[in-house]
């Protein structure tokens, strides 16, 4: 039997193969054996989350009070990064019972009073070695910060109606600040400030105005915020800072609007404006452009007209009224001729005259024009003319393209209608030629 | 006597007498559908206006992603009537692919293409083929954002067909995607394989119109036909209309100068509402138009594969409908072409107010 051949195996006896089939049978079963064993391992080992009992107990409670902090914190940035209730407030959970959860002895803390908050979240976020768990890149600094701001300088006096770190970042349901859904997500920082400071009531203790956000809503910040939704648009916390927040000085004004009009605060600082501002102790930027309402700047700002900002200081005939009369003047000017020459490269291009070259040329004068609105803060009517000067040449010769391109245009339009006589004189002579040879062919065929 | 001489001269080496022979014999049968007989010689001199046109323009332009367009603006900024030959370049490339559309249907409808002109049909239909073919290469040379952005959707398009079609789309485009390397070999293939072919079939073409003479319409077959003589009296006819093409170029060009537009720039987004060249209107709205998916199939495939089968049958147009005695076959023919120029037309202008 055994001398049997294997019909699959030349060669191989037919025990030996049964053998070897039972050798890889038992394999395969140990093989899946080991793959459902691991299977299970991991789904044992899957659910292996901590215990809490508070959000156990707390999402079942009636009183929303105090069932929200538990539902809240489904979202919350630190229950994404591990951490749960215990690791603000202390105590045990992995106790059953309420006392056991709450027992001082474990370290529980319970709400923090107002006066508190700012430590409370310091724990972890004032310190460095913790933080880099977490988050390397964070800041530690916010607590320290915080007790430079008019919120925290009021909040150590006992005060306790100023915000603290839960006012603005809300509390237990805290995102990211990258989140478009937090409440410090730079189109939402506004709104969060404006819960209190939009509130006459709330601020009448405080003697401060109410009307700072309905007016920064009409701004042209809040404009590039909300209707462009460009997030570098400045909101409340860019200019008044956000930990430290409180009112720019006088002195710091400009180093506040300076930090994006770079150049208009460099030129502030070395014009006669400088002095005079200092002296009287005037907000620099904010004269002219207010602080909340910042309306789009227009010409109309400079000179010396009725809308003209320039003549709520100067009178006829003093230096600075002649300096802001010549530069609007000339800035006036610059903007007349780009329209003319734009005017009339657009009448080019739309008789189907090619012009792109000198419409791109023509940006030489309208970066001029932005160039010159710019230094218009030296208030030197000569810094200004530097580059109004150029512009207006560059806008010259875009003018004279297009009076070149109109020229050439009625040109191919004359040359197009001595054209189009010849053409139809040359068509009328062959047409009279066909006649006469056909006219010779009939007689000649009559003929025969 | 010298000119006598010197015909003599050539006729001996030429044989000019023969060919004169051939043009003196040659005639021209009149009807009420003579007129259409005009659209062949009409499209041959556009044509001809294109050869002479693009070899002025290929003196100035540099065929490379960054200099083409620069110098197509220069030759119709800076050198002496470049906008006028650049105009007419592309003006008469329009006209000429409406005349031959007109010559196809007009040889269509009057069943030129009976026996033994198949073959006249055939090269004619190859005719077209590559004329779309100048149509599609030569837009994109100017190098600017339309003809970017239209060469890109078109050859994304041919990649579409099954099997053949990614190998095709590289091939077309010189990689994957449409860069200065598309723009060089569209550029070859509008300057030398084309013209090649062309001229090539535009010989064989023409020699089997003269080999087998003008067709007249089933209608009239074996019934006394008045004729004229093609040389002089429809020759100088075609002329008169030569002539007039010439002024209504120069018209186009100077009332409506072809525009450039702006450079195109591969990292720009495609202009909104992109639309080909008018003679493919009518395919990219069916395209359009077409479900996402047809009985469980891809609506773009089947929709390309039914256009390359309109093509095929285009070809085969002489062999299937080859008895001018089977009337039945004619009507059928002649509904189909009928619902062909009309879909042509509805689409592109759909096409164009959508």
């Amino acid at each position: 039997m055994d001398r049997q051949q294997n019909q699959s195996n030349p060669g191989v006896p037919v025990a030996a193969a049964a053998d070897v089939r039972q050798v890889i049978s038992a394999k395969r079963s140990l093989r899946i054996a080991l793959r459902v064993a691991l299977v299970l391992m991991l789904f044992t080992l899957a659910p292996a989350q901590k215990k809490s009992s508070c959000i156990e107990c707390h999402s079942k409670l009636e009183d929303t009070r105090l069932s929200a902090p538990a539902k809240l914190f489904d979202n919350d940035i630190h229950r994404a990064r591990g951490l749960s209730c215990n690791d603000c407030h202390g105590g045990d959970p992995n106790a059953d019972t309420k006392e056991g959860a709450k027992d001082p002895r474990k370290g529980y803390l319970g709400k923090p009073k107002t006066l508190d908050i700012p430590a409370y979240c310091g724990k972890c976020h004032s310190d460095a070695n913790l933080m880099k768990r977490f988050n390397p890149s964070l800041r530690v600094d916010q607590e320290r910060e915080y007790y430079t701001s008019n919120h925290g300088k009021l909040l150590k006096t006992g005060e306790q109606r100023v915000a603290t770190c839960i006012s603005c970042h809300s509390v237990h349901g805290i995102r990211s600040p990258k989140d478009p859904l937090s409440s410090v997500y730079p189109s939402n920082v506004a709104e969060t400030c404006s819960k209190c400071h939009a509130s006459a009531d709330y601020m009448r203790g405080f003697g401060i105005p109410s009307d700072q956000f309905e007016n920064y809503k009409k701004s042209v910040h809040a404009k590039a915020l909300y209707e462009k939704q460009d997030l570098s648009a400045p909101t409340c916390n860019d200019c008044h800072g956000n930990h430290g927040a409180t009112p720019p000085g006088i002195a710091s004004v400009a180093n506040v609007c300076g930090t994006c009009h770079g150049r208009q605060a460099e030129l502030f600082q070395v014009s006669p404006h400088k002095a005079a501002f200092d002296q009287r102790q005037f907000g620099e930027c904010i004269k002219c452009h207010s602080n909340h309402f910042i309306a789009k700047p227009s010409d109309e700002m400079l000179g010396t007209g009725d809308k003209a900002v320039c003549i709520t200081c100067h009178t006829a005939g003093d230096k600075g009224f002649i300096a802001a009369g010549s530069m609007r003047g000339r800035i006036d000017e610059l903007i007349a001729s780009v329209d003319r020459s734009t005017e009339i490269l657009t009448r080019a291009e739309r008789a189907g005259m090619e012009v792109s070259r000198p419409k791109f040329e023509m940006k030489e004068a309208t970066d001029a024009l932005t160039h010159a609105r710019v230094l218009i803060h030296s208030s030197s009517a000569a810094e200004v003319d530097k580059v109004v000067a150029p512009g207006l040449a560059a806008s010259a010769k875009g003018y004279q393209a297009g009076l070149g391109a109109l020229a050439e245009r009625s040109f191919r339009r004359k040359g197009l209608a001595v054209s189009l006589v010849f053409i139809l004189f040359l068509a009328t002579l062959v047409y009279l030629k066909v006649k006469q040879i056909e006219r010779r062919q009939n007689e000649s065929a009559e003929g025969a | 006597m010298r000119i006598e001489a010197l015909r003599a001269w050539l006729d001996e080496r030429l044989s000019l007498s023969t060919v004169a022979a051939m043009a003196q014999k040659k005639e021209v049968p009149v009807h009420r559908h003579s007129i259409w007989y005009y659209f062949g010689g009409m499209t041959l001199f556009l044509f001809m206006v294109q050869v002479v046109t693009g070899i002025l323009l290929l003196l100035y332009y540099r065929p490379s992603s960054e200099t083409a367009f620069e110098s197509v603006q220069f030759i119709i900024t800076e050198v002496k009537f470049g906008w006028l030959i650049r105009s007419i370049h592309s003006w008469s490339a329009n006209l000429m692919i409406a005349t031959l559309f007109i010559h196809m249907f007009s040889v269509f409808f009057l069943r030129a293409y009976y026996k033994p002109r198949e073959m006249t049909w055939l090269s004619g239909a190859f005719l077209l083929f590559v004329a779309i073919c100048f149509g599609f290469s030569g837009y994109l040379l100017p190098w600017n954002k339309l003809a970017f952005f239209a060469t890109k959707v078109g050859t994304e398009i041919a990649g579409v067909i099954p099997i053949v079609g990614r190998p095709m789309l590289r091939f077309l485009r010189g990689g994957d995607d449409v860069t200065g390397a598309t723009l060089t070999r569209f550029f070859g293939f509008h300057v030398a394989v084309l013209p090649a072919t062309a001229t090539a079939l535009i010989a064989i073409h023409v020699l089997l119109v003269q080999l087998h003479g003008m067709s007249v319409p089933p209608k009239l077959i074996g019934k006394p036909v008045k004729k004229m003589k093609f040389v002089p009296n429809f020759l100088l006819r075609d002329l008169i209309g030569w002539i007039l093409a010439i002024g209504v170029l120069a018209a186009l060009a100077a009332l409506f100068p072809w525009e450039l537009g702006e450079k195109a720039d591969a990292f720009a987004p495609a202009p909104a509402g992109i639309k080909p060249e008018w003679y493919f209107l009518f395919m990219f709205q069916t395209l359009k138009l077409i479900p996402a998916k047809v009985l469980g199939f891809d609506g773009e495939v089947l929709g390309i594969l039914a256009f390359n089968g309109v093509a095929l049958l285009l070809f085969f147009v002489p062999f299937i409908d080859r008895d001018p005695e089977n009337l039945r076959r004619r009507w059928i023919f002649n509904v189909l072409g009928v619902l062909a120029l009309i879909y042509i037309v509805v689409m592109t202008v759909y096409g164009y107010v959508t």
